[in-house]
């Protein structure tokens, strides 16, 4: 079974955080992760920017809406995600609003960059639907 | 992390956003900052027992709001306290109290601290050391040792920045569309202010350094309350592209390292990538603005990966963009630098010979001037330039660089006859 694993934690204090802090923090994270990684278990590892650089494209009622800041509702939860490499902003939300036609319902898709915190090879990712 | 350590961290967290709220209900900034103060202090004795409320503002916010509505009590003797277990135990009241709390007071609760602190009447050095004692909750020790002075000076500096704030009274009214703009356009330069401090007196003082990292994460505060606003977006990438660069700005022997000569490996990609993210995001408002202008100069140094790759003309056409949007000497200035990359010193110089007399006291005129003079072959005029740099110099450090300009005046001047 392939899992995600999401992180959810306090904004304003992580962001809070010295550079001491901050470093000891992600040598721990980095500990723990190692020996998954060396198994082949663990995919793409990734840091989100702070919500301040997040961006949300909503489906309106003609064209999709595009947001500043980060997905806030409270009725729909995350149903997965993808990681794009694109040149710019405009790229992502092009992709973006590509997704929000084809998908029925009120779906939205949040923007967010990040930073590869490890690259990721799965061994056995025969977990396919 | 300890438990401590990690409450310390929830509790500045908070700190804007509880603090703003009780301003609102106590309409006197002496009072919210003794609830808010007492609220910490609960907090400090009974999370680590308890563990964390899912909700620390919201907590901090009614817990200060009980210790404030009895120190009230207290003072005027009128009513019995209430019982300490009255509000000791919190944990229903608080699922109840963050349901209750109207979000959208929030915004104009910080900027309304924010707000405050920008008193027309107060100068910058004390806009800055009141932001950073009010909405960052730095202790006067720390900015009276930013700002080189006693700490009973800067005691004394900040109870009248206070008294003057009360004087005039805080505007409490929700504001409408237009004053909430110029507000926050009040506020961003102030956060501005906070960041310069730290990058210019940081350079001989880490504890001024610090003041950096205060104002990136007030900016962030301020565009998480205000998404939609480029010139927010702006500010933060400005600051975070400028702040890239701190590990190389200045060299082991305290040394200025000039932007074309430090190491840009060291630059900090991760300050650079989320400031990237941010410009593109105000690109896509078409509303440019003085932020987002110098933001995307700066990304422009950011984005070559040396200094021969970077796109002088795209930096001309933006300060002169910047020309338009804030006139100002020293903009023409920064243009005449960019210009002379690309059409050599003379056409520089020929641009800056009109600022002269506005900019007769400023340091980096004449270390420019100096600057365009020597690679124009005039070594006299350029060492006069050099001298008078030198008397107008902020920091030992500045003093120092232009001295190494004068020696390499020196080695290539043959002797006198």
């Amino acid at each position: 079974m392939l899992y995600a694993i999401l992180c959810y934690a306090h904004e304003e204090t992580v962001f809070a955080w010295s550079k001491e802090e901050e470093d000891a923090v992600m040598a721990k994270l980095i500990e723990v992760q190692t020996p998954y990684a060396q198994a082949g278990k663990l995919g793409p590892v990734g840091r989100l920017m702070p919500t301040t650089a997040a961006t949300t494209v909503r489906k309106g009622r003609e064209e999709p809406l595009v947001l500043d800041g980060p997905f806030a509702e409270t009725k729909e939860v995350l149903l997965g995600f993808y990681t794009l490499e694109a040149e710019t902003l405009e790229e992502a939300v092009a992709f973006s609003k590509k997704l929000s036609a084809v998908n029925p319902g009120s779906s939205s898709y949040e923007i967010r960059p990040f930073y590869v915190f490890h690259p990721g090879e799965m061994k056995h990712s025969e977990t396919k639907t | 992390m300890t438990d401590i350590a990690w409450i310390e961290l929830a509790l500045t967290a908070a700190r804007p956003q509880a603090l703003g709220a009780l301003l609102r209900y106590f309409r006197d900034l002496d009072t919210a900052e003794e609830a808010f103060q007492e609220a910490c202090l609960r907090a400090i004795r009974t999370w680590p027992d308890k563990g964390p409320p899912r909700d620390p503002t919201a907590w901090l916010i009614f817990v200060g709001r009980n210790s404030g509505i009895d120190a009230v009590r207290k003072r005027s003797r009128n009513d019995p306290l209430p019982e300490e277990e009255a509000f000791s135990d919190l944990s229903d009241a608080e699922t109840d109290i963050a349901d209750r709390l109207d979000n959208s007071n929030y915004r104009d609760d910080i900027l309304r601290l924010m707000f405050i602190c920008c008193h027309p009447d107060l100068p910058a050095t004390q806009q800055i050391a009141l932001a950073l004692r009010i909405v960052s909750g730095l202790s006067v020790a720390q900015i009276a040792r930013a700002f080189l002075v006693g700490d009973s000076a800067m005691e004394q500096r900040i109870t009248r920045a206070k008294a003057r704030v009360a004087k005039a009274g805080v505007p409490f009214e929700t504001p409408g569309a237009a004053e909430r703009s110029e507000r926050l356009g009040i506020v961003s330069a102030m956060i501005y202010l906070v960041f310069n401090e730290g990058y210019s007196a940081g350079i001989t003082n880490p504890d001024s350094a610090a003041f950096c990292d205060e104002a990136i994460r007030l900016g962030r505060l301020l565009l998480r309350i205000f998404p939609g606003e480029p010139e927010i977006m702006g500010l933060l990438a400005l600051m975070l592209l400028q702040h890239s660069r701190a590990g190389t700005r200045i060299d082991a022997q305290g040394q200025i390292v000039l932007l074309e000569d430090q190491d840009r490996s060291r630059w900090d990609r991760k300050l650079i990538n989320e400031a990237l993210a941010l410009l593109d995001k105000a690109i896509r408002h078409r509303r440019p603005g003085p932020y987002q202008v110098q933001a995307a100069i700066s990304a422009l140094h950011a984005r070559a990966a040396t200094p021969k790759d970077t796109d002088w003309q795209e930096i001309t056409m933006l300060y002169g963009l910047l020309e338009h949007i804030q006139p100002s000497p020293v903009v023409t200035l920064n243009k005449a630098v960019a210009v002379s990359k690309l059409e050599g010193p003379e056409a520089a110089l020929a641009m800056i010979a009109p600022l002269a007399e506005k900019l007769d006291g400023y340091f980096y005129f004449h270390g420019v001037k100096g600057g365009l003079m020597l690679q124009a072959g005039q070594k006299s005029e350029a060492r006069q330039a050099f001298d008078r740099a030198i008397a107008l110099a902020n920091s030992p450090a500045e003093c120092a660089h232009i001295r190494m300009q004068i020696d390499k005046l020196g080695a290539v001047t043959p002797p006198a006859v």
